[in-house]
């Protein structure tokens, strides 16, 4: 199959008013014979399935969680970008765009970031319609932070929960589908096989995880909006559940995988602390607006600090190295997350890491607090006030901007950030990569589509802070519902899918039969067991910093992996009933399959770009070098029965009007 | 550090449950209290007995898909926090730890220490939520200001996680929390109002449906929450209630 993004002709600016004003509708009379399946109900899930059945669509929507608030969207901190210029500093959306397309490494759609631009603003209206009480200022309107790669404040946020507010709005527009039985609800429920009848994606075999019966849902079209593969690293800032079987069962059955190796390291994550950690836990970007990143500037220092011999605090400010500061000083503290992780590395590996693994850089608010403690006391007219009182309308200032940031910080490491540096290293974050879609947000399966970050297309080879969330909501509530009419306006006629046909019958036998290889296969590891070393395989070679040998490497130990895991994994109890270890199993099964398909990627992209940095092609100053001449174009993969042997498919990008350039925060 | 875990084990929902010893040595003081249960079950497994099933996922304290009753309190010891945040270094060697399930008349036991909380989702459904359409042509954000002393309440109010720790650790199961504290988020914001007394109204009658007692304001419920969320809420759930109840026309 050859690869058509679809992108609509004409001016930028125009493609999608054009476009979505030529979509053929469906009547409404017509909408209540087409059902729809959505998979997953985080930002992309929720208001996808909330404004399909507003519609008039009938619409069932699934989540393995034990509600649909739970989803992994609900974990995002920081905030959501949109182009409102409420600040008056210069922002449009054709500025945000730009910032995307650059903060992407010039490996994203023009047409479809210009869209989630564009569609950005429309987002903030809708939220604060449905009550998402989003931070204000002391006039009561809407007020707004900076994050990295921009020079512009364009990020709403809810304290340092703004994912949490974001999702329960598109949890309530649900609800309230759900309450009028336009939406049915399945939770507790996984979905573990697509069903394609006719080439097209007519249907799930989705597991009851409660009862572990398997039943068959059909549709007219199924959308996919299960998020990211994070935990392909076993350790990530990802959910423990979240998963990749979905979108890898869709890649199976003919859905291109689209830059898989293009994996966010986000910057500053609490790092690990032993070998029985689980997952780690991300502090928000926003952290950066005021926190000074550093490492001693004598290795010697370092040392101490790491033998527990001396103290940050007892660090002289010339014998710190903000390295940030000094690399680029013109974005500083917040230059983008793949040139933050990368300088922290870098630092690290050259023996400046500050914590007992040696991987670890400060994050210093020390500077903030004085700053704004300063400010406070010119407010309230104080004269002469003393260094210990302008600390304390400082430590004030900065706990009402991230004090539940510096509270789950002092619980996790029982280390007070308010008197000490916090520790931070980069960590796993998010993912770029993912199903291939066209314009329409439809996969290379015929009425399969992919929203929010189970799809590839917005964010290039690096992601910029607080636009996931804008990307998830404006897939949902603005694009996939009109772009999938496009395809379902020629079902008209095709009444209810029956899930007696025999594509049905295989695919739940297919999923019967691995159900019970791991209940029946007495193998002697448990799954977490084989969880791990995937996770340490991944982050060794495919993880911030890749090269040929590595690669090669990683797809012969991950192979090897498979067979050992097929061969050995223990699975306890039954089928019948509530098993999560059966469930954990199925999912790790497809993220090792996931795991070798980055690799291969990782391999075949032969230049620096984003997220993805390729030791061998790197400037004398350790800058990424991307290689334009070659690489302009999205790697589709095309499952063949081995990952590694995975097909090929390249989507040309072409840029008409933003000029590629080499990226500089200098 | 070594500890001995006394944990429900119940094999389904009709099935008879009992408290069952497991001594646990090797635990870090840095694990959470989670992962020292990932710790235990790996050598459940090892020792083919099936592991123990709870409900996680985030692991950060802010899906509320977490739970257990630990010591006798919601999350364990400690306030504000889940029991993921919950960590090994808050017990000593040579301690019995207890582990429940949230316990609720309208929380039934699925499997050991895990709960349906489904009667949650329903009370949202029964109002929880402003009957504004996803169109995205709605007013400007920014046309109606919202005093930031109301907005910052409204926020407070809305970082319920809907974990069910408050009805766990009230002697009556009340879910007045839990329901006061969406009420309240709408109640404050101007977008709110047109349907603040059907959603009132509503929403309690669906908590009564459900099975949850009332509130006799011992206010263990605000002590044992995660998120902090005030009684304030249930006292403005109350007027509000009463107000809608005297002057709804239905």
């Amino acid at each position: 199959m050859a690869l058509d993004s679809k992108i609509p002709a004409g001016p930028l600016g125009e493609k999608w008013t054009k476009h979505k004003g030529e979509i053929p509708l469906v009547s409404p009379a017509n909408k209540r014979l087409i059902d729809v399946i959505v998979v997953g109900t985080g930002l992309a899930g929720s208001s996808a399935a909330a404004s399909l059945a507003e519609m008039g669509y009938n619409v069932k929507a699934f989540c393995f969680q034990d509600s649909p608030r739970r989803a992994h969207s609900i974990a995002a901190q920081g905030g959501i970008n949109a182009a409102k210029n409420y600040q008056n500093d210069g922002d449009s959306v054709y500025r945000l765009f730009y910032d995307t397309i650059k903060g992407g490494d010039y490996r994203s759609r023009e047409a479809n970031v210009h869209r989630l631009a564009e569609v950005s603003r429309n987002i903030i209206d809708q939220c604060v319609a449905q009550g998402v009480p989003f931070a204000r200022d002391y006039g009561g309107l809407l007020d707004n932070r900076s994050f990295g790669g921009v020079q512009v404040s364009r990020t709403f946020y809810a304290k340092g929960q703004t994912g949490q507010q974001l999702l329960l709005g598109a949890y309530s527009a649900l609800n309230r589908q759900i309450a009028k039985g336009r939406v049915k609800m399945y939770a507790r429920h996984e979905m573990q096989e697509l069903v394609v009848v006719d080439g097209k994606a007519r249907g799930i075999i989705a597991k009851n995880l409660v009862t572990g019966e398997f039943e068959r849902h059909s549709a007219h079209a199924v959308l996919l909006c299960t998020g990211g593969y994070g935990n392909v690293f076993f350790l990530s800032t990802n959910a423990m559940g979240s998963n990749v079987t979905a979108a890898w069962k869709a890649h199976r059955k003919g859905a291109y995988m689209a830059n898989p190796c293009f994996t966010q390291i986000h910057p500053t994550c609490i790092p690990v602390s032993g070998e029985n950690q689980s997952k780690l836990t991300l502090m928000s970007e926003s952290l950066r607006n005021d926190g000074r990143i550093w490492v001693p500037a004598k290795k010697e220092d370092a040392e101490a600090i790491r033998g527990g011999k001396l103290h940050p605090n007892d660090i002289a400010e010339e014998n710190r190295d903000y390295y940030l500061e000094r690399r680029y000083p013109a974005f500083g503290n917040l230059v983008p997350r793949d040139v933050a992780s990368r300088a922290a590395k870098e630092r690290c590996d050259a023996g400046y890491g500050v914590n007992k693994t040696g991987e670890a850089v400060y994050l210093d608010f020390a500077a903030a607090i004085m700053r704004y403690g300063a400010e406070q006391a010119h407010v309230k007219g104080m004269k002469n006030p003393s260094d210990k009182d302008i600390k304390a309308l400082g430590e004030k200032v900065v706990e009402a901007k991230y004090g539940n940031l510096f509270q789950m910080y002092e619980k996790i490491t029982a280390s007070n950030p308010y008197k000490e540096p916090m520790m931070i290293y980069p960590a796993v974050h998010y993912t770029m990569g993912g199903l291939w879609v066209d314009y329409n947000l439809m996969t290379s399966i015929p009425g399969c589509f992919a929203l929010g970050e189970a799809n590839f297309s917005d964010h290039g080879a690096n992601r910029l802070g607080a636009s996931a969330l804008m990307q998830g909501l404006a897939d949902g509530y603005f694009v996939a519902p009109y772009t999938v009419g496009e395809f379902l306006s020629k079902d008209i006629r095709t009444g209810a899918i029956s899930t007696d046909s025999l594509e049905f019958e295989e695919a739940e036998k297919a999923v019967r039969e691995r159900t019970d290889k791991f209940i029946n296969n007495n193998g002697t590891k448990s799954v977490d067991f084989f969880h791990k070393r995937l996770g340490k395989i991944m982050w060794n070679e495919v993880g911030m910093a890749r090269n040929e040998k590595g690669l090669k490497q990683a797809i012969a130990d991950i192979q090897a992996l498979r067979e050992e895991f097929y061969a050995d994994v223990r699975v306890l109890g039954s089928a019948n009933g509530m098993n999560p270890e059966l469930d954990k199993a199925g999912r790790v099964a497809d993220l090792i399959e996931l795991g070798e398909l980055m690799a291969k990627d990782a391999l075949e992209r032969k230049e620096s770009c984003g997220g993805h940095f390729r030791e061998e092609y790197q400037s004398e100053e350790g800058e990424a070098l991307r290689d334009d001449e070659n690489f302009t174009f999205v790697s589709a993969w095309e499952f063949t029965g081995v990952p590694a042997e995975a097909k090929l498919h390249k989507e040309e990008l072409t840029f008409e009007n933003v000029e590629l350039k080499t990226r500089s925060y200098k | 550090m070594d500890v001995t875990l006394k944990i429900w084990r119940q094999a389904g929902p009709e099935a008879k449950g009992e408290m069952k010893t497991y001594p646990i040595s090797g635990v870090e003081e840095d694990m959470s209290f989670l992962e020292m249960l990932d710790y235990l079950n790996e050598q459940l497994i090892d020792q083919g007995i099936e592991p123990v099933v709870f409900d996680h996922d985030c692991r950060e304290g802010i899906c509320g898909m977490c739970s257990l009753f630990i010591n006798g309190e919601a999350h364990g010891p400690g306030r504000k926090i889940t029991t993921c945040q919950l960590h090994m270094r808050e017990f000593k060697s040579g301690d019995t730890i207890y582990i429940e399930p949230f316990r609720a008349k309208a929380f039934p036991i699925i499997k050991d220490l895990m709960v349906d909380r489904s009667a949650f989702d329903r009370i949202q459904r029964a109002g929880g939520f402003i009957s504004v359409n996803t169109s995205g042509n709605t007013i400007d954000a920014n046309a109606i200001p919202v005093p930031k002393e109301n907005a910052d309440k409204a926020f407070d109010a809305a970082t319920c996680i809907g974990c069910g720790a408050c009805v766990a650790t009230c002697k009556n199961s009340s879910a007045m929390l839990f329901a006061s504290a969406k009420i309240s988020q709408f109640s404050l914001l101007p977008q709110g109002q047109p349907e603040a007394k059907e959603r009132v109204l509503n929403m309690v009658n669906q908590m009564d449906l459900e099975g949850f007692g009332n509130c006799t304001n011992t206010g263990a419920c605000e002590v044992e929450c995660p998120k902090g969320i005030s009684l304030e809420n249930i006292a403005r759930m109350n007027r509000d209630y009463l107000f809608a109840s005297l002057s709804s026309n239905k």
